[in-house]
């Protein structure tokens, strides 16, 4: 355990300590226009004194160093990820290769409607396509993320009450929810009210009958939610929710249980958000790029953010068909939220995959998932890697579950988190760990459909090897991880004592 | 079974019997009949790989894309060159499709990628702190308002006319959930007016927000501006185009609070508008406040430098509705591409770049202001961005004689009075170095005789000029 | 601190924060538990010396580095001294959460409310 490998023995170094003075990557075009001094086109008080001390380095330098960077990444292309609530899918090539399209990739987002009737109409179908999916009819594609379109859908709420001439203070989140759904409710001007959960893992319902009531704006939902359970209840809390006039929002960040199956907008909700990076495998980047369509019922429509786009078979000035336009005249809107249109990058290859995929295909997904995390929890149990970590709840799960590290903590002195990181020496990607936070030293698995039998049998038998390795030397996980390009890192040193540039 | 999963007949019977059901469909038992769709999605067919390329082929055939058309749009988004190892990176496996690095001591390479790009832009603004992105542009301003919101719950924003109009509405948007009202200060030719924003700025204004070069191109004088907001307390957001701050000064050096701007014009594509992303960058009394992930540096057990995701506290996943933004998923990939190409490009190059675009724009402001009827909408320095006023009546004849233009391969800008009445004639034209001299050339040829064409259609009967 | 620890002189908020009272002044922390809970502590920020602070009410907010908690007065008072060392080294509300991790020194203005706080035995029953 002690030999060090050759990726660790690799010290990081940034770019910004490599290169030399005068080194360069960039040559720009001759100056083929007159060279005007720049004191005449630009006073001098208003330049720039020091130039931004970036680096100067060759090509083929700067390619080494990222290509090496990257190397000390693990990826999903490399290996599994069962994150749960993030639904890392595999990411299709195509997708880049369609996105790639000069049509596409150079397209500036000021062009005349009219020149870009190719992507107004990929917008269009894609539109649709995500509103037979959602069971609601009418969709914006302009958030960026999912916590984006969240935001759209409270803002939304709130001119909606507004309109009304409600004065209306509070959202209900369950106490499952991601943390963007209160942070997000905070940004929107109310009041976060937790609703509590009940023995069986959905939510209480004489709890949220006790707090809806005239002051509700809204309930923020996931469906199933992130302890992978879906919520039979789910049309009597609709039924709740609306009896007092408030809105019922789905947070799609689970929808790759559902699809073809059931439809939020039939569970009785009236927005629906999407996370294209999710279910509809835009690529994680990492970080993003994301995008968070929303779909909502016909009372919202007028507020959608603008512009929306518009289906109309007339001609433009000019005498060309233009089937497709954005129309800015909204005046119930609740305005923009960012600028152009949205991730149209990410659309484009969201749209590819539900056009490689069809009707059949994305309720494949939906079954596939499911029936993937039915089998790897089923495994884990066979295994008896259930007896320290047992699942929260007793029951089916959908295309996710969740894992108490409790007894494990208790028995074998080892928590959640060293469970993780010896998992990193196996080469897998840990669960999520510590979420939802109603669950003690919680363990959030989702295989995701796109994984073999054989990657889950491994995966299981990877668990219960580290539990036999801990009941032998517990010190074994509470050190690791041992091969991984750095061991684990000094979080607290980092909070406390901030760097957050290369010195210079 | 589609190409994506893998569930053989013999799967699914091993795998139906280890959890002890006989079918999927027991599986969804959970889901009340009342809600199962019962039928199949009203979707299309779906289709194999070269059949789904065709078909996005021929939608991406439909647009006149920059590599159809001679650009000269640009209102914060560019049709910058992309160098092609900036393509190689963005596609490679570990860049391309790993989540966020919530497990440091598998993701130094993107942790490290994030730490790098915050310097570039500290470097870039002239700021303390940067995080390591957010969505875009406009929608970095609106976030920069949510943190003075925080820092002082005061009920007013200022912003300046000259910032972009998306931004503007995107600041409005979001005021609505703040509670703060936000006001408007004219430009006065074509820089924010200083007598009009002084008058506006008391000890009730949260934040004045302004950008630079604003969205007539134009350099703003900002220090009068931000003394204005310093002496009642407000904080001063400043939006900033990148490429441009390669020969203006920086932002940070002139003591605004909050930095934000597009990154579109380093290293990322067109895209019709996004993916991109937004840089947000603060002084160091406000580094808690900042939305966004940051990367800071640390060691591991063995004294190792690395790398984690740091300040978590400020995030959603921690302190939930008290967090300083809802943010989650951002611009990693994106962000990539702006280090590497501030990188590639190197601290000579930026330099050098921007002289090229001020002397380019120069000479094309002056060819087009050459055009009879053409004058400049505003005389302001510019850096690669100006706008002239084309002498018509009316917006609708601006856009026809785009039309014009674009009839022979040339988009010659952008129709302000889309977004300003009151420049109801301008059109914004915006250079990069893919547009040489003989493009300028070629810009000024038919947009001189498109305008004619306009005119004389006006004169003969047609609509009023 | 490895064990814990429940000094028998203080007096305990149920949130889980004490009280050493001196006369008209009284000295506040977090308990053993709190700091076992949430972990390496990362950043403190103490409120300004005149701050009011209301029993029962948070004061301030105490950080590790997965966690954020609100620190509750166990007593009203208004701050007159407060723990500046923490800013450089919050580490010892970890280390020593009775003695060099107190947080802030109150001046009372009701001694009768100490009615409303447990004694060491009482929270140590409230523990388990």
């Amino acid at each position: 355990m002690s030999v060090e490998t050759a990726m660790q023995r690799d010290a990081a170094v940034t770019i910004f300590e490599k290169g030399s003075p005068g080194r360069r990557a960039f040559e720009p075009p001759a100056l083929d226009v007159p060279e005007r001094p720049l004191d005449e086109l630009i006073p001098a008080r208003l330049r720039r004194r020091e130039a931004a001390r970036l680096p100067e380095i060759s090509e083929p330098e700067l390619v080494r160093h990222y290509v090496r960077l990257s190397r000390r990444n693990f990826d999903l292309d490399s290996g599994f990820y069962p994150l749960g609530s993030c639904t890392m899918k595999h990411n299709p090539r195509l997708h880049e290769r369609v996105a790639a399209l000069p049509g596409h990739a150079r397209l500036h987002p000021l062009t005349d409607p009219a020149r870009a009737q190719g992507a107004l109409t990929l917008m269009w179908e894609l539109e649709r396509a995500l509103a037979e999916i959602a069971g609601l009819p009418h969709v914006s594609l302009q958030p960026s993320a999912g916590s984006h379109g969240e935001l759209a859908g409270v803002l939304l709420t709130r001119a909606y009450h507004a309109d009304r001439g409600e004065r209306r203070r509070t959202v209900l989140t369950p106490d499952t929810a991601h943390g963007t759904n209160p942070a997000t409710v905070t940004m929107a001007g109310y009041e976060a009210v937790k609703v509590g959960t009940d023995a069986r893992g959905g939510v209480d319902i004489d709890d949220l009958r006790a707090k809806a009531d005239a002051d509700v704006a809204c309930l923020m939902l996931t469906n199933p939610n992130t302890l992978g359970l879906f919520d039979a209840n789910i049309e009597e809390i609709a039924r709740i929710v609306h009896g007092v006039g408030a809105i019922v929002y789905y947070d799609g960040a689970n929808l790759n249980a559902v699809m073809g199956i059931s439809r939020p907008g039939d569970m009785g909700f009236d927005v629906v958000h999407f996370n294209l990076h999710k279910s509809f495998t835009q690529p994680h980047g990492g970080g993003g790029p994301g995008a968070g369509p929303i779909a909502v019922s016909e009372q919202l429509e007028p507020y959608l953010p603008r512009p929306v786009i518009v289906r109309h078979g007339g001609a433009d000035g000019n005498g060309s068909a233009v089937e497709f336009d954005f129309d800015y005249d909204r005046p119930r809107s609740i305005g923009r939220l960012r600028g152009f249109h949205g991730n149209f990058g990410c659309l484009v290859r969201s749209y590819a995959y539900i056009r490689s995929l069809g009707a059949a295909g994305l309720r494949d997904v939906s079954e596939t998932a499911v029936l993937n995390a039915n089998y790897l929890l089923a495994r884990l149990r066979a295994l008896g890697v259930c007896e320290l970590l047992p699942p929260a709840y007793e029951r089916l799960c959908m295309h996710e579950f969740v894992l108490s590290g409790a007894p494990m903590k208790q028995q074998l002195g080892i928590r959640t988190l060293d469970l993780a990181k010896r998992l990193l020496d196996f080469g897998y990607h840990p669960p999520t760990v510590y979420f939802p936070l109603l669950v003690d030293e919680a363990l959030l698995i989702e295989p995701t459909e796109t994984e073999t039998r054989e990657t889950l049998d491994a995966f299981a038998a990877t668990l219960a090897e580290i539990l036999r390795e801990a009941r032998e030397d517990p010190e074994l996980a509470r050190a690791a991880p041992y091969s991984t390009p750095v061991r684990r890192l000094d979080e607290a040193a980092a909070a406390k004592h901030p760097v957050l540039r290369q010195a210079l | 079974m589609s190409r994506y999963t893998a569930v053989t007949e013999t799967d699914r019977r091993v795998m139906l019997d280890a959890i002890g059901v006989a079918s999927v469909e027991e599986l969804f038992a959970d889901i009340p009949a009342a809600l199962r769709l019962g039928r199949p999605l009203d979707l299309p067919d779906g289709l194999g790989e070269a059949e789904v390329y065709e078909q996005l082929r021929g939608l991406a055939a439909r647009n006149s894309s920059a590599e159809d058309m001679l650009c000269f749009l640009g209102a914060g988004m560019y049709d910058s060159y992309v160098p092609a190892v900036v393509d190689m990176l963005l596609g490679r496996s570990e860049f391309l499709t790993p989540y966020t690095p919530y497990q440091p001591e598998i993701s130094q390479g993107g942790l490290q990628v994030m730490f790098e790009y915050q310097t570039a832009i500290c470097e870039l603004t002239g700021m303390d702190v940067s995080n390591a992105s957010v969505y875009e542009g406009p929608s970095a301003l609106a976030a920069a308002g949510y943190l003075a919101k925080l820092t002082n719950g005061r009920p007013r924003f200022v912003v300046s006319r000259g910032v972009h109009p998306h931004a503007r509405e995107t600041l409005r948007t979001l005021s609505v959930g703040y509670g703060t009202a936000v006001e408007e200060v004219a430009l006065l030719d074509g820089v924010t007016d200083a007598g009009a924003w002084a008058a506006a700025i008391d000890d009730s204004v949260s934040a004045v927000f302004v950008a630079q070069p604003n969205f007539l191109g134009a350099i703003e004088d900002l220090e009068p501006l931000i003394d204005a907001a310093r002496s009642h307390g407000a904080l001063v957001v400043c939006s900033a185009d990148p490429l441009s701050l390669g020969i203006i000064e920086a932002p940070g050096v002139l003591g605004v609070d909050v930095c934000v701007g597009e990154g579109q014009t380093l290293g990322n594509r067109l895209d019709f508008g996004g993916p991109s992303f937004g840089f947000f960058a603060v002084r160091e009394e406000h580094l808690r406040r900042m939305p966004g992930r940051i990367a800071g540096e640390t060691r591991d057990l063995d004294g190792r430098r690395g790398f984690v995701l740091t300040l978590q506290t400020r995030e959603q996943h921690i302190r939930r509705e008290r967090a300083t933004s809802n943010i989650c998923t951002a611009q990693a990939l994106n962000a990539l591409a702006g280090v590497v190409y501030l990188a590639w490009l190197g601290r000579a190059g930026l330099v050098e770049l921007a002289e090229l675009l001020v002397r380019r724009a120069a000479y094309a402001r002056e060819a087009l202001v050459a055009i009879d009827g053409v004058a400049a909408l505003h005389e302001q320095p510019v850096v690669r961005e100006f706008a002239i006023s084309l002498g018509l009546r009316d917006t609708s004849s601006v856009r026809r004689v785009i039309a014009r233009c674009a009839a022979e391969h040339v988009q010659p800008g952008y129709a302000l009075g889309l977004d300003y009445p009151e420049y109801r004639d301008g059109l914004l034209v915006a250079i990069t170095e893919q547009r040489s001299r003989a493009d300028i050339d070629r810009l000024a040829d038919v947009l001189g005789r498109a305008l004619a064409a306009e005119r004389a259609a006006a004169a003969s009967g047609g609509a009023p000029v | 601190m490895a064990e814990a620890s429940y000094p028998q002189e203080l007096l305990y908020h149920p949130e889980h924060d004490w009280a050493r009272i001196e006369g008209e002044v009284a000295t506040f922390g977090i308990t053993w538990h709190a700091q076992d809970a949430l972990g390496e502590v990362v950043f403190f920020e103490p409120p300004a010396i005149g701050a009011q602070l209301t029993q029962h009410d948070p004061y301030t907010e105490i950080e590790s580095v997965k966690a954020v908690s609100d620190v509750i007065a166990p007593l009203s008072g208004e701050v007159i001294e407060v723990n500046d060392a923490l800013g450089e080294a919050p580490e010892a509300i970890n280390d020593d959460p009775y003695g060099a991790g107190w947080m802030v020194r109150v001046r009372l203005s009701d001694a009768a409310q100490t009615a409303a706080l447990l004694t060491r035995d009482a929270y140590v029953a409230l523990l388990s």
